[in-house]
This record gives structure tokens, C-alpha cells and sequence, in this order.
């Protein structure tokens, strides 16, 4: 059996310990001296957060399908657990093995999202490597991060040996290769970082300099050394059909995940194009998986996990042009064997209405609908394809059908804004509310209608049309929520409106991360040092602290949450070539001030640059 | 067809908790693809039920869940499919066809439990205590104070101590656990030692679960039997 890591005392002192024993179900038990390299693969959120992570599960599957690699999980102790382990100084340690972070070959850290940054400075604390990438020794781990945030890695550069730009599945075994040959030839760390700068999509921050103007924007950003690549290339895989690696059997946690679910990843990217979607952006070209490959592996993993429900996951589930034949297929296979579907991310029409009045209870589920902006005009200039006709004719089929709550999620903020703009959202609801009375007769109405309304703050995002734009105050935020409130206060149906809106200073937060530059770094280490850590949870997310960071280190947080970028200016991510072009997104960008539409990717070619992959959505009927 | 299912849980499983071991089972009963029967309406769910609820950290030899089936299937079959998908420390060790019907609940059989005490190293309270057990049982009454929810009052343990002695180094207990008269290791360990005017340190000692019992006998003549024991092999 195997021996763990913490003591039973401090087992049973901490909240759901089960986190921390590793052993699930179809986790992975190899012989240490039987593998090469040992790879700590960590998702710098709380166990059920990271164990809800597609990406992190589908890395682990592939590394551990190498015979000459062992792949484990870590995850970041809980708030009791940290305070425990700092004072008995207990170093943290991977799931599996129970042994410390320390000894492995690599740490990888997954950068969901950036409010997690405080994390990965608490998870290499309390690994006892060093914080920044440039005081660690010959012995400790290479410290690797990976994913959405890996598109500006500048903000935290000096903590990471290295990144991988893009998809894992691509250049992760040529990296290992690297890693053994440099071993066998007796080579240092630093002959591996540069080796490994050789690899299409590594970045290893520590062989490029950055110089600065005087106002504060980027002079240049060249190599450091002679053969180190100007530009990382985005890595991804082009045919999805043959070389997605599926995984077959997922770790079922113990305590209940986030996502306790089989997840079924039904396609890459996004046709749509939406201007302030990173994710639309990144991913392309969209990539369709083949519709019988789900099918088994959705019988696969339902098999092997045991799971009692299956979630279709990817940007735009309706945009998948198979959907009908999987859902219907899931439906029939699985619906009688008590597995609940799970049909996110669907725009709401006659088949989406059809489908899930069969798997789910209409009288308890709401329906969503995303239009980001409250009005047509707002709606141009982000892209976004929905219409009010659309969302009014959708929401009253769904009246009609029996359902009587809806969900609109809204952002304020965006570029171009008005008041017209923000009060438009009141005005949507309104009409929304109205629909209700009208589509249904009294007589069959179940109770009031009722509409929430949800509006987070917008943050720009590198690699999109609105990567130049300028934020807005916490201030002026709260004013624009205040605007939406007394808008909704004065229509008709108000009471059968909910409003709800997120805190506008964890989005200024996140705004300066997501766009910052090296020299971000010292904010982000000092703010750890003062105690911020889960900053991503409202419960002990302190701006106080982030606050005095700022002032600490010098740091004017204006520069980069305000200001709206010229497009001649270098960006802190110019460096990654992330698949769309510069010259295409300078296009969206002045689109977007012109309220004009772009069509999506199946309409039109709009030569985003994505095409020279050479697969996905750019081929369709071109085979 | 309805059985009972025979499980321990010994090692680092011992932290996860009562709710989600029953979580782990759903989830094995499906990986094992048994013929199990479900709960009508949007949410359906397994119908099975748990004999004793199980702490977090406590080991056990003998947990017990009812399951009901849509089919017949020969019990070593069930045994075997369900051992074959458990993870480390968790072993399916019978399957006992059981009568249908509330009266055969698992939970509303529970009247008594074997539990093993055992200190941790170097835990062990240098006192002379292991002669003491017998004295210690021979009182006419072992007063305790019980907390509830809303007051604090003395009850008498005594009664639902019906075996308690040595066992090597360990102390062997069998105890009341019916839903009305029950008492806990923890107590009766505590309580024993706090007599002997010894103070234990936290987490001086380890409990395991050994066994559970229904009772076929009368209040005043107990014929305990296993839960097991209620059942029958089918083939």
C-alpha cells in the first residue's frame, strides 16, 4: 500500500483530505526507477478545480502512454493545508508517487487563467524551488507552463524556465527526447534550455532581452543568443481525426470535481470570430473531430469511469456540424442507462429546444443566452452574431415549451460603449419578460417569468481585434452597472428581472496580467510575499494587498489597464506567432469601429492567417 | 433480486469520507456494468443503501451496503466483476442475496459493531493499563457527558459495552450501534483512560471497523449475527 506524504494528523486537521491522497480510480502507479523522466504535470488551483481541466487530463494520458515517462498530478494545497506545510516545512508533492515536487525532472504548470499567478509562485514555495527561473540549481525541476496564459507569458517570464506555445500534443515528445539526449551527453541546464528553444513552440524567456522607451512601451524584444528563433510558432495538431491522442480512461476523483463528468471534446476553435474572445482567436482554425471516433470514446470513457453523466465540450457545440447524429446518438445509447447529457455552449433553437426537453427538466433548467452587448450597434463592433429577432423568437419557443427562466450574460465595458449601449441590456430583458406574456396564455403560465441578468467587466486579450483597447476605471465600472440597474429598475416587468455583476476590481486585476509586460513580474512576487494567494477566489482575493504591490514596486497599474495601444506599438506577445496575423487583427480592430460585421468562417474566408496550418475549417470541401 | 455487498477499506481510502465512498460505489457498480435499478424521474439514482456510516481516517474490515438489482446474478459473480474495477485498500469480499422489503434494510439491522483500538507509536500512555480493562467493566455504571445540538447531559455507556479486552496490543470492542443505543470507540477508549486518570495525546490511537451485527435475539438475551450472515449465496 501506498505510504502518504502527510502525516495522519494533518490528514485529519485539513478540510476534504482526500485531495491530497492521489489513488483514484485510473490514476497512474509506475516504478520510478523503471522511467527516465518523471514529470509533475500541476494545475495551480484546488484538487476539484485542476481535476476539472480537459487539458491537464488529456497531457497526463499522453505522458504516461511513454514507457520512459511517469506523469503525475499536483494540485495547489488548500489555504489549510498551505499554513500547515509552511510551518512544519513539509515540501509538496505529486499525488501518485506521494514524493516531493522537488526530485522530478519537470514541473508543468497549466495557466488556465491569471488570477492563478499567486498560485504558481505557492506551488514552487512550497516545492522549495526557487521563485525565479534564474536562482534555480543544476538539480531542480525545469519548471514548464503551458496553455491560455502561455499566449503573454511575459507577466510572469521570470518564474518559468520555459513555455510551450499551443497545443500539447504536438512537440511535447520531441522535448523529452531533448531532455534524455541532454542527459546522456552530459549536458548542463542551461545547454537543455537552449535545445529546447530549438523546438517549434518552446519559448525559454531567458535567451531573449527586452529594452524599454522612455514612455514606458517596448523598444525591442530580440534573442539573446545566436539560433535562438525571433518568433515562437504556435504549435497545434492540423488533423484531429488522426492524432488526437483521446483519452481512455480519466482519473475519477474521489470528492466530487467541479466537472464530474465525462468530457467530450467534439471540436478545436471557433468559426465565429467574436473580437473580444481570446479563445476564438487562439485556437484556429477550427477543427471538427470525427463523429464516430466520439462515439466510441464516449463509450469508452463512460465505461471506464463509470461516470453518470456526459458533457459535450468546445466554444460553439452548435457550430459542430455533426451534433444532430452525436446527440441523438447519446440520447439513445446512454439517456436509458440513467447517464444525464450535458449539452453546454448550444444557441438556442427548434433543435437545441427539442434535445434538451429530453434530457433534462424543463420546469427546473434555464436557458442561457449570451449577447454580450445590449445593443444591435454594440453587437457589430464585438461580432457578435446574435439578434434580438433571434434571442426573442428563441426564448419564446423555450415559453412555449414549458421553460420559464432565462440567463443573459452581458459584458460592459466593451470598446466603443455608450450609455444607449448599457441600457439596451435592461431593455433586452425587458422584451424578453414581455415575450413570456405574450407566447404563453395565462392559463398555461407556471409561476412568473425569470430573467437574470449577468454582466462581467470586459478585459482585453492578447492575440484579438481589441488587444489595443483601453480599459476603464474601477470607478467607471461601478457606474456602469449602476446604469444598467436603475435601466432595469424602470421597465414594466422589472420584478421578473434579476440583475447580478461581478466586482469590478478583480477585472482591473486581471486586465493588468493579461496584457502586462517582464517587468510585471515584481508586482506579481511582491504581492505573493504579502500573503496574496487564490486570488482567482472571491474569498480571499484582497486588492488591499494587490494595492500596495503596485506601490511597493513603483508600478504604475494605468499603463496597463487605461491606455489604448497604437498598433505600431511592439506588444509585450509580439514575439508569438499565434496563427492570426497582426495585419488581420489591425483589420478587425478598425472594423470594429466601423460597426461593420465579419462573416464567419464558413461564410467567408476572412484570411485570418489560421489557413497555412494546413487543415480544419479552412479545407472543408476542399478535399 | 437485492444483495448485500461485504467491503473493506483499509489504507489511504480511509480519508475519503462517508458520501463520497458511496460516490466511489455508484461509480464502480457502473464499471462493473451489474444489472442495478434505478429511481424513476430526471435524476435517477441507484437504489442502494449503506449499512453504518463510516468516519473519515477509521479503517474497516467489514462495511456493508444493500444493492438492488434487475436481474439475477450469481452473488460470487457480483463479488468478483465489482472486486475486479476497486482501487488500492478497497476489497469486495462477499455478496449475500437479501429479503426484499424495508425490514431488511441495512442501516435499521445494525445493532452492534467489533472495532480493533491500537495506539500509534510511541502514543502508547506509560501507565500500567492493560490489566485494567476487567475493573474498568466491572463498574456499575461508566457515567459520560454527551453534547447534542441543544443541551449536555450524563448518560450511562456502560450497557452498550458488550465485549471489551486485550487483544495482543490492541484493544478488541464490541459495541452498541443501533440507531437509538450506540456508542463510539473514541468514547469508550477516551472515557477508559481519562478512569486510569491518564491523559492521551491527539491522535494517540487508530480505530478499525471489524464487523457489523444485526441482533436476532431479545433486548435482554442478544443473538448477534454478521449482516452477512442474513443472507444467502445464489448461483
Amino acid at each position: 500500500m501506498r505510504t502518504l506524504a502527510l502525516s495522519d494528523e494533518i490528514l485529519m486537521k485539513v478540510d476534504k483530505a482526500a485531495r491530497y491522497i492521489g489513488g483514484e480510480v485510473n490514476s497512474v502507479m509506475k516504478d520510478k526507477n523503471n522511467v527516465d523522466i518523471r514529470f509533475a504535470m500541476c494545475f495551480p488551483d484546488v484538487y476539484e478545480i485542476g481535476m476539472s481541466n480537459l487539458g491537464m487530463m488529456i497531457l497526463y494520458n499522453m505522458f504516461n502512454e511513454r514507457e520512459d515517462v511517469w506523469c503525475e498530478r499536483v494540485f495547489s494545497p488548500w489555504m489549510d493545508l498551505d499554513k500547515i506545510m509552511r510551518e512544519e516545512h513539509v515540501p509538496l508533492f505529486a499525488l501518485e508517487s506521494q514524493e516531493p515536487v522537488k526530485e522530478f525532472d519537470f514541473l508543468g504548470i497549466t495557466l488556465g487563467y491569471e488570477m492563478c499567478y499567486t498560485n504558481v509562485l505557492q506551488v514552487l514555495d512550497l516545492s522549495h524551488v526557487s521563485l525565479l527561473a534564474k536562482d534555480r540549481k543544476e538539480d531542480d525541476p525545469i519548471v514548464i507552463g503551458g496553455g491560455a496564459c502561455a499566449y503573454n507569458p511575459e507577466p510572469i517570464a521570470d518564474f518559468f524556465d520555459m513555455f510551450y506555445i499551443g497545443e500539447g500534443e504536438t512537440v511535447y515528445d520531441a522535448l523529452f527526447d531533448a531532455y534524455k539526449a541532454n542527459k546522456a551527453a552530459g549536458g548542463s541546464r542551461a545547454d537543455f534550455l537552449f535545445a529546447a528553444s530549438q523546438i517549434p513552440g518552446i519559448y525559454v524567456p531567458s535567451l531573449y532581452n527586452v529594452t524599454y522607451k522612455k514612455d514606458g512601451t517596448i523598444a525591442s524584444f530580440t534573442p539573446a543568443k545566436e539560433g535562438v528563433p525571433e518568433k515562437v510558432c504556435k504549435q497545434l495538431i492540423t488533423d484531429v481525426t488522426k492524432d488526437y491522442r483521446a483519452i481512455k480512461a480519466p482519473v475519477v476523483p474521489f470528492i466530487k470535481a467541479t466537472q464530474d463528468r465525462v468530457t467530450l471534446e467534439i471540436q478545436r476553435g471557433c468559426i465565429r470570430g467574436c473580437r473580444f474572445c481570446q479563445a476564438g482567436m487562439i485556437y484556429r482554425p477550427t477543427r471538427e473531430r470525427n463523429v464516430e471516433n466520439l462515439k466510441a470514446s464516449a463509450r469508452e470513457m463512460l465505461q471506464n469511469t463509470g461516470h453518470e453523466e456526459i458533457s459535450l465540450s468546445s466554444l460553439s457545440s452548435s457550430d459542430y456540424s455533426e451534433l444532430k447524429e452525436l446527440v441523438n446518438f447519446l440520447i439513445e445509447e446512454f439517456h436509458g442507462n440513467a447517464v444525464n447529457i450535458s449539452l453546454p455552449s448550444l444557441r438556442i433553437d427548434a433543435f437545441a429546444l427539442d434535445v434538451m426537453s429530453k434530457v433534462q427538466d424543463v420546469k427546473k433548467s434555464s436557458l442561457t443566452f449570451a449577447p454580450e452587448a445590449g445593443s444591435q450597434r454594440l453587437r457589430n463592433v464585438i461580432n457578435k452574431g446574435l439578434t434580438e429577432e433571434v434571442i426573442l423568437h428563441g426564448a419564446g419557443e423555450a415559453f412555449k415549451g414549458g421553460w420559464n427562466q432565462v440567463k443573459l450574460y452581458f459584458m460592459l465595458g466593451l470598446p466603443t460603449e455608450t450609455e444607449e449601449d448599457m441600457k439596451g441590456i435592461a431593455h433586452l430583458a425587458q422584451k424578453i419578460a414581455e415575450t413570456y406574456y405574450e407566447e404563453v396564455p395565462k392559463e398555461q403560465r407556471k409561476g412568473k417569468v425569470q430573467v437574470n441578468v449577468s454582466t462581467s467587466f470586459f478585459v482585453p486579450k492578447p492575440f484579438t481585434p481589441f488587444q489595443w483597447a483601453g480599459m476603464y476605471r474601477e470607478e467607471d465600472f461601478v457606474e456602469k452597472a449602476k446604469v444598467v440597474k436603475n435601466e432595469i429598475r424602470a421597465q414594466v416587468n422589472q420584478r421578473s428581472i434579476r440583475y447580478s455583476w461581478h466586482e469590478p476590481d478583480v477585472t482591473i486585476l486581471e486586465g493588468f496580467l493579461a496584457r502586462g509586460d517582464r517587468r510585471c513580474a515584481q508586482v506579481i512576487l511582491k504581492a505573493y510575499e504579502k500573503g496574496a494567494i487564490y486570488d482567482a477566489w472571491s474569498e480571499s482575493f484582497d486588492y488591499h494587498i494587490w494595492k500596495e504591490a503596485f506601490a511597493e514596486t513603483n508600478t504604475d497599474i494605468d499603463f496597463y489597464t487605461l491606455r489604448e495601444r497604437s498598433t505600431e506599438e511592439i506588444l509585450p506577445w509580439d514575439f508569438i506567432d499565434a496563427g492570426v496575423t497582426k495585419k488581420f487583427l489591425i483589420h478587425e480592430w478598425e472594423q470594429a469601429k466601423k460597426e461593420t460585421v465579419t462573416p464567419n468562417c464558413r461564410q467567408k474566408c476572412s484570411g485570418c492567417g489560421a489557413m497555412r496550418y494546413g487543415g480544419g475549417v479552412c479545407y472543408e470541401g476542399k478535399n | 433480486m437485492k444483495v448485500r455487498i461485504k467491503f473493506s477499506k483499509e489504507g489511504p481510502v480511509k480519508f475519503v469520507g462517508h458520501l463520497d465512498t458511496m460516490r466511489y460505489f455508484q461509480k464502480a457498480i457502473r464499471r462493473a456494468n451489474l444489472p442495478v435499478a434505478f429511481s424513476g424521474g430526471f435524476s435517477p439514482h441507484m437504489i442502494m443503501s449503506f449499512a453504518a456510516p463510516l468516519g473519515v481516517g477509521t479503517e474497516s474490515l467489514g462495511e456493508y451496503f444493500d444493492l438492488e438489482l434487475t436481474e439475477t446474478v450469481p452473488t460470487s459473480e457480483i463479488t468478483r466483476r465489482l472486486d475486479a474495477v476497486m482501487v488500492e485498500g478497497v476489497r469486495v469480499i462477499s455478496t449475500r442475496q437479501v429479503e426484499d422489503g424495508k425490514a431488511g434494510k441495512a442501516m435499521s439491522l445494525v445493532a452492534a459493531a467489533d472495532y480493533y483500538v491500537e495506539f500509534r507509536p510511541g502514543k502508547e500512555p506509560e501507565i500500567s493499563w492493560k490489566d485494567k480493562i476487567n475493573d474498568f467493566l466491572a463498574q456499575p455504571e461508566i457515567k459520560v457527558m454527551k453534547k447534542t445540538k441543544r443541551s449536555e447531559k450524563e448518560i450511562d455507556i456502560r450497557p452498550f459495552i458488550y465485549k471489551m479486552e486485550l487483544q495482543g496490543d490492541k484493544i478488541f470492542m464490541m459495541l452498541a450501534s443501533a440507531s437509538a443505543n450506540y456508542t463510539k470507540p473514541e468514547l469508550v477508549t477516551d472515557t477508559f483512560f481519562a478512569w486510569l486518570g491518564a491523559e492521551l495525546p491527539d491522535f494517540a490511537y487508530t480505530i478499525k471497523r471489524l464487523e457489523v451485527y444485526a441482533d436476532k435475539g431479545t433486548e435482554d438475551n442478544h443473538k448477534f449475527v454478521t449482516l452477512e450472515s442474513l443472507g444467502e449465496e445464489v448461483e
